[in-house]
């Protein structure tokens, strides 16, 4: 048996010690704040929404009765829940789709000798530094039924005046229009960014083979920024399944009654997330809005995962 | 913070400030009720929705009291209520005084550990100025503590475009309009006359909503009992309100603005609708969004008798650090003379009945309206309103049936499976 390790002089033991304590947990005390931070103010509200969706448990009052899975049971049997999941998906899918292919187009458009560059990328970044709350009042005028000027240009070809906020379809297509004009740029810059690392040679090399910008596009172009196609479509997922602000603030602009957060008389808008604003926030009944906002973390997480698979598959050519 | 961390951060705080929000929930009043040593600086805020003419006010109450400052912060209509619940709960950001509206009263009066028992500061002195169900509504459930003091009732009338009824080849004169709307059902009629003229972008009718309110308001029991049990459901005036407000809309007199949205106001500044149900407080509202319109408008009565729509109390949570001085100024705000004062500014009319028979409010007239006689118009209806009882979540009941009407109006159902929604949807309000 061998003694080395145990016969290490005093001094430099000591010295020792603290060398290996510098390298093992400085580095943790270096990330410490993030952590804190997170647990603060990202794990504990999820473990203690957790904990309040198990109670009946109203702000109205300080009784909190333990219920168990109840608020989850009735959850899943609410009709206005799958409602406002499908209103989610619904307006997640029309404003994300077209979105991500418009940016891809606009960054391609972009991705070459321009007079005025920075000008037009600054400008992709506009609408979207535009505070939300003035998008929505500007956008709900833009789709008002009785003066709004879509309306006005949709009848000079002969179309009748269409009540936007009224109906399912067009609600969510107003309301995807609005999110398309905030992100499409933000996503557009992104994809200008990990397109001017694509190596010019290949599309010289194209070029000299005859083909046309709309295959190098396809061929060239999106095989090789699939890492930032995958990033963004996961992000863009995840914000669509989280839209509040503007159903919310659409409800209280266009005109069409309802509720504060009922998103529509008949919940044509109500998106997840302003379900959950209007069982907790404005009934109060904040079990059952924890329940709700469980069920929709659980939702976010599936989807995005769905859509992680499927764009893990996209290859050239797809498009 | 990046735009996409901001779309991410929005539910995340959301989700922090509802597990914040309920930790704090347990705490009790901390109402510490120390009052201010003299000359000390004294910032008291006031949380009001919408306006309530009490600018003037402030700047008069100045002069008798230098060290006071006063903050007013007005929120929208839900907004203010559902944030006074909020910070109730929270214990934190309610203002010193905060106006609360007859449709949440009873919300907050169930919660009499909330708000200073005015008593303590001697203001049941002034039960007698008050008409009688006002004063009521600020008590506390038991009827023990004073926690707020009326400042104005809605009493109903009619607002109309005479020069709208004059195209349609109706009477104009307010006598006469009056006379074609004894009831609801003529009102109804005189309607289809008016679409019947074809008056170029103009409807009969807003929208049914605010109606259906009104014809509530005007029976002897609305949405609940006085056992407050909801009774929406099974109360046959409700359904008749409910009947009355989709006849509206299926003979399509609605213009199909709904009450207090941007599109409501833009229809006021281009006159889309001929008639909107008229309590005191609405006038001030239309003066600000018809400009325009000056002497166009006037004011018959209400079909159906009188009834209250409206009108507002003071209240001083527990939470105020200058529970003396805010008592002080609700006192001041809610006085005979101010309400008054008030009344000729914005509209709003006094809940203290002296004032009814006092000829300067008798005799008060507004261009606006055609000289229309407002001061005589709404004292009669505020005096001979037969008061309701109202319930401790009749704001929730309200937008159940309003999101009902709402899709009668829109063309998604017809009345009889809107109302079965309503049932349903009646059943969740505990």
């Amino acid at each position: 048996m061998s003694a080395l390790p145990l016969s290490v002089p005093g001094r430099r033991g000591r010295r020792g010690l603290r060398h290996t304590l510098d390298t093992k947990v400085s580095p943790y005390a270096y990330v410490a704040p993030f952590f804190l931070l997170f647990c603060a103010f990202g794990l504990f509200p999820l473990a203690y929404t957790a904990w309040v969706s198990l109670h009946e448990w109203t702000l109205l009052s300080d009784e909190h009765t333990f219920v168990g899975a109840e608020n989850f049971r009735t959850l899943l049997t609410d009709p206005y829940f799958w409602n406002a999941t499908f209103n989610t998906l619904s307006i997640g899918v029309l404003s994300t789709v077209p979105q991500l292919v418009l940016a891809i187009w606009l960054a391609h458009l972009l991705n070459r000798r321009l007079r005025f560059q920075t000008l037009f990328r600054v400008s992709l970044l506009l609408p979207n530094v535009t505070s939300v709350v003035a998008v929505v009042v500007i956008f709900s005028q833009l789709f008002g039924r009785d003066y709004g000027l879509i309306n006005w240009v949709l009848s000079w070809f002969g179309a009748g005046a269409v009540d936007w906020a009224a109906g399912t379809a067009s609600s969510h297509v107003a309301l995807s229009v609005m999110i398309m004009w905030r992100w499409t740029g933000y996503n557009a810059l992104i994809f200008l960014a990990a397109m001017q690392a694509v190596p010019r040679e290949l599309y010289e090399a194209a070029t000299l083979d005859g083909a046309s910008t709309l295959t190098q596009l396809r061929r060239i172009t999106i095989p090789m920024i699939r890492p930032t196609i995958i990033f963004v479509v996961i992000v863009s997922t995840i914000g669509a399944m989280q839209i509040i602000a503007e159903p919310l603030l659409f409800g209280a602009s266009s005109g069409a009654g309802g509720g504060a957060a009922s998103g529509g008389p008949d919940r044509q808008y109500q998106t997840l997330a302003l379900f959950v604003y209007e069982q907790g926030f404005t009934k109060f009944d904040f079990g059952y809005a924890s329940a709700a906002s469980w069920l929709m973390f659980l939702a976010v997480v599936v989807v995005a995962g769905i859509n992680f698979l499927i764009t893990r598959r996209v290859k050239g050519g797809v498009l | 913070m990046t735009p996409r961390v901001r779309r991410f951060a929005v539910p995340l705080l959301t989700a922090s400030l509802l597990a914040l929000a309920t930790a704090c929930g347990g705490g009790g009043g901390t109402g510490s009720g120390t009052s201010a040593q003299p000359g000390e600086k004294i910032k008291l805020t006031i949380g009001l929705f919408g306006d309530f003419g009490f600018k003037p006010l402030y700047e008069e109450y100045k002069k008798t009291h230098p060290n006071i400052e006063i903050v007013e912060n007005v929120t929208q209509f839900n907004d203010h209520h559902n944030n006074l619940v909020k910070r109730l709960a929270t214990n934190a950001g309610a203002g010193d005084v905060e106006a609360v509206e007859v449709g949440y009263i009873s919300t907050f009066t169930a919660q009499p550990g909330k708000f200073v028992d005015l008593k303590q500061y001697g203001l049941d002195k002034r039960q007698g100025e008050y008409l009688d169900w006002k004063w009521q509504q600020g008590l506390s459930k038991d009827g023990q503590q004073v926690l707020g003091l009326g400042t104005d009732v809605g009493g109903l009338a009619m607002c109309y475009r005479k020069d709208l009824f004059e195209k349609a080849g109706l009477p104009s004169a307010r006598d006469e309009v009056a006379a074609l709307w004894p009831t609801w059902e003529k009102y109804i009629e005189t309607g289809k006359k008016f679409a019947a003229a074809d008056v170029p972008g103009a409807k009969f009718v807003d929208s049914p909503g605010e109606i259906f309110r009104a014809i509530v308001n005007q029976a002897p029991v609305g949405l609940y009992d006085a056992q407050d049990t909801v009774i929406a459901g099974t109360n046959p005036d409700v359904k008749k309100a409910w009947d009355l407000s989709n006849q509206i809309t299926l003979e399509g007199l609605s213009a199909k603005l709904a009450a207090f949205s941007p599109p409501w106001n833009t229809g006021f500044a281009k006159g889309s609708f001929a008639t909107v149900i008229c309590p005191a407080w609405m006038t001030g509202y239309i003066q600000e969004q018809a400009k325009d319109a000056s002497g166009k408008w006037d004011i018959a009565t209400v079909p159906g008798g009188s009834g209250n729509s409206g009108g507002s109390h003071l209240l001083v949570p527990k939470q105020s650090k200058h529970p003396k001085e805010a008592a002080e100024l609700v006192n001041f705000l809610t006085s005979k003379e101010n309400q008054a004062k008030v009344f000729k500014e914005e509209g709003t009319f006094p809940s203290i009945p002296s004032l009814y028979d006092d000829p300067s409010i008798q005799n008060f007239t507004k261009p606006f309206f055609g000289d229309a006689p407002i001061g005589k118009i709404y004292s009669e209806a505020a005096r001979s309103l037969k008061p309701q009882h109202l319930g401790p979540r009749e704001g929730d009941v309200r937008v159940v049936i309003g999101d009902g009407l709402g899709r009668v109006e829109q063309g998604k159902q017809t009345p009889d499976q809107a109302w079965a929604q309503v049932l349903e949807d009646l059943k969740k309000i505990k």
